[in-house]
């Protein structure tokens, strides 16, 4: 996918103004957020899990290379393959390999955002290929030709009419307007593709180093059918996603649903270890395990080591604020939200997301949130030190960090300015504030100033207490 | 015999630039208060700001320079106390982090973090306080500032104090902890969010029905404020001080009424 976080200001105003993307993001919203509220009160030991979560997944960074590699002699011993993907172009370049070969005509996908990352539809449907997006929300976002919104909802953005609109395109009519029917009728659709699938691609939330087992948890099943129909199955996946034991995998599956969706768990957890033995009744003949770095060895030494943890919950978009005003598409690029504005920049490089890190208050309420405990505001902040650093930060800005860090350390000159600016103001206010302000537009275009009293505090408290 | 008074604590009163410019009522009503709670206040002349602009811009040897600053001006009191979640969050958790590889600032950062408060959170955690004596006539909402709340662990404190001012009557408005829309200069770089943010905010702030809003921080208060006023909604905004120290009986934030002397 091309990256456009270059126009995230453009596109958040947009979006801003758009009316269904609104009703569609106050929907989603209040859901998500109560229903993580709810379960993390129900579960009184979910703080303590967030700090088990936390230090498992830095005991796992710490030693990546050793659970990578047991993984990988795990999956090989179980029949499955795995292949290593130093970027986005070697991890396509592997799976199309995989699909020629064995001449793929339709291939379904479960979600998986790793494949958006290394844009693998455009890549097979380039090849000839046909494919299908299962889960309902990437369903209909393949019909609309849009990429996901969300990590865990991709069509978040979506009203039902909008979706009963697609399907009535997509699979003519009658025009339903009921979700169950909604539902039933791409349940419908996909069915026989299932069975005509070639190759099934999914992603991986977790991969069992003990077991060379992936796990996949799912709400509509599709991810089981995929896997498990199709004569090859191929799992997408970041190298950061192993864990050690089975056990440890439960911790975060604990985790995981209460943070994305608020349920205490998915509908389906399915752990797939191989292809098919000669004594199963399904599964597929092949299991691929496709392993993507795109980026992460690097994080991996680095400042940026804690966004490593991330099991992709959604959590940090549910929660923050500037998400849920300009919803998930003007970020630009595959992730969304707090993640997205860290991993972007990371991934695509910090010129090509200026905004991203600076796009947001640090208000905190995504890593208050944040299962894994990833403190994604000092994150965020340490890219703009770094973009500070190689002189991305606009030439503007610069000079006015720099004027102000002169004026700031020099108090004597500080506080006459402020008493000149408290005076100004105060003079040209009228009934206590500021309607507007040419060199403030940013701030009078959508509030008042505030109008200062005329006196700053110091020379009052000066004048009545003559304190040094 | 004369008796020696037991003296309380020396309390450098950290003047932010927000209150020092567009509302001292704040700085007087934090003095009073800690005043009142057998402090000796004093405000150094030396002080400017805490740094955090150029620390939330990325811009850290500007904020090690503020920070710097602060830490010569105040590390001589008993304690920093300021009335804004935000700074005083940034001389409690930031300083430590600026001066994390130099070993002659590092001890002073980490001497002043621990004796550095926000002052809901000084009076209430430190030095005890459960009541208040003041009055105010008025349905109040009140805004959970970011830095305050999730920096800093304030929540309970304001609450608590608040409910005993009397004739004062507390109202919950939704989402109370969700940010304003503030957020520094984020609010200018990007007004359109920032608006939506706060439109939200003042929605909440509304629907409670409340006459008057208060908080913890005077950015997110003259946001709100900013914004209540560019509608027209009759609800007044006051610092948390202000009505605690019994000294909101003005307009409030963006109201009508100057200076008077
Ligand atoms: S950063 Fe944390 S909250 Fe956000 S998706 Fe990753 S794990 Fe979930």
């Amino acid at each position: 996918m091309e990256i456009r976080s270059k126009e995230f200001k453009e596109r958040a105003v947009f979006a801003i103004h758009d009316a269904s993307l609104q009703q569609a993001l106050g929907k989603a919203r209040g859901g998500f957020v109560g229903k993580r509220a709810q379960q993390a009160a129900e579960l009184p030991e979910f703080e303590q899990l967030r700090e088990e979560a936390k230090n498992t997944k830095n005991h796992i960074l710490d030693n990546l290379d050793h659970y990578l590699e047991r993984y990988e002699a795990a999956v090989t011993a179980a029949g499955g393959h795995v292949h290593w993907a130093r970027d986005a172009k070697e991890a396509r370049k592997i799976i199309l390999d995989i699909c020629k070969r064995v001449d793929a005509k339709t291939v379904t996908k479960g979600k998986s955002m790793v494949s958006e990352e290394i844009g693998l539809n455009e890549a097979l449907i380039e090849h000839g290929m046909e494919v299908v997006e299962t889960d309902l929300g990437e369903y209909i976002i393949q019909l609309a030709h849009e990429p996901p919104s969300h990590i865990i909802a991709p069509a978040v953005h979506k009203t039902k009419d909008q979706v009963s609109d697609l399907f009535e395109a997509a699979h003519g009519g009658p025009r339903k307007t009921e979700v169950a029917d909604l539902v039933n009728e791409a349940r419908r659709v996909l069915r026989d593709k299932y069975f005509r699938a070639d190759v099934g691609i999914t992603g991986g939330n977790f991969l069992v180093a003990e077991t060379g087992s992936s796990i996949i948890v799912t709400n509509e099943g599709n991810g089981d059918l995929t896997q498990t129909l199709a004569k090859v199955h191929i799992v997408t996946s970041g190298i950061e996603r192993v864990v050690p034991t089975l056990d440890d995998a439960t911790l975060f599956l604990r985790l995981l649903a209460r943070s994305a969706t608020g349920q205490e768990t998915e509908t389906y957890t399915t752990i797939s270890t191989g292809p098919r033995r000669a004594d199963d009744i399904d599964g597929p003949e092949e299991y691929h395990v496709v392993l993507v770095d795109n980026g992460r060895s690097k994080m991996l030494g680095g400042r940026f080591k804690d966004m490593l943890r991330c099991i992709r919950c959604g959590a940090c978009m549910n929660h923050c604020p500037v998400y849920g005003a300009v919803g998930g598409h003007a970020y630009g690029w595959v992730y969304p939200g707090p993640m997205g504005s860290v991993l972007t920049p990371l991934i695509k490089g910090l010129d090509n997301a200026y905004d991203l890190p600076n796009a947001c208050t640090l208000n905190g309420r995504c890593a208050s949130v944040c299962p894994v405990k990833i403190p994604l505001p000092d994150l965020l902040r340490e890219l703009r030190h770094m973009q500070h650093q190689q002189d991305i930060t606009p030439a503007m800005q610069r000079r006015a960090l720099k004027v102000w860090r002169y004026i700031a350390t020099r108090p004597k000159l500080y506080h006459a300015l402020e008493q000149v600016g408290a005076r100004f103001l105060s003079a040209i206010a009228k009934d206590g504030s500021i309607r507007r302000l040419p060199l403030a537009s940013g701030w009078t275009d959508v509030r008042d100033l505030p109008a200062p009293a005329g006196r700053t505090f110091l020379e009052l408290w000066q004048g009545k207490r003559g304190q040094k | 015999m004369t008796e020696t008074p037991i003296r309380g604590p020396r309390v450098g009163l950290f003047a932010t630039c927000l209150m020092n410019v567009f509302r001292p009522n704040v700085g007087f009503s934090a003095a009073k208060l800690l005043e009142d709670a057998g402090c000796t206040v004093e405000v150094p002349a030396n002080q400017t700001c805490c740094g955090q602009p150029g620390y939330n811009s990325g811009d850290y040897e500007a904020a090690r320079a503020l920070a710097r600053q602060v830490i010569e001006t105040f590390e001589n009191y008993d304690y920093i106390v300021g009335p804004s979640g935000s700074c005083m969050a940034t001389i409690r958790h930031d300083y430590p982090v600026l001066f994390q590889d130099d070993p002659v600032w590092l001890p002073r950062a980490q001497a002043l973090s621990v004796k550095s408060w926000e002052l809901l959170s000084f009076l209430a955690d430190v030095l005890g306080a459960t009541t208040s004596d003041a009055h105010y006539d008025g349905t109040v909402t009140y805004h959970d500032s970011c830095s305050g709340l999730r920096g800093l662990g304030i929540k309970g404190q304001p609450r608590t104090l608040l409910g005993e001012v009397d004739g004062l009557k507390l109202k919950e408005m939704e989402d109370s902890e969700v940010c304003c829309g503030f957020g520094g200069t984020f609010c200018i770089k990007y007004p359109e969010i920032s608006e939506k943010m706060v439109e939200d905010k003042v929605r909440n702030i509304l629907a409670t029905g409340a006459d008057t809003v208060v908080g913890g921080d005077l950015g997110c208060l003259m946001n709100i404020a900013g914004r209540l006023k560019r509608i027209n909604a009759p609800v007044k905004v006051f610092h948390t001080a202000e009505v605690l120290a019994g000294l909101a009986d003005g307009p409030g934030l963006a109201g009508a009424a100057k200076e008077s002397d």
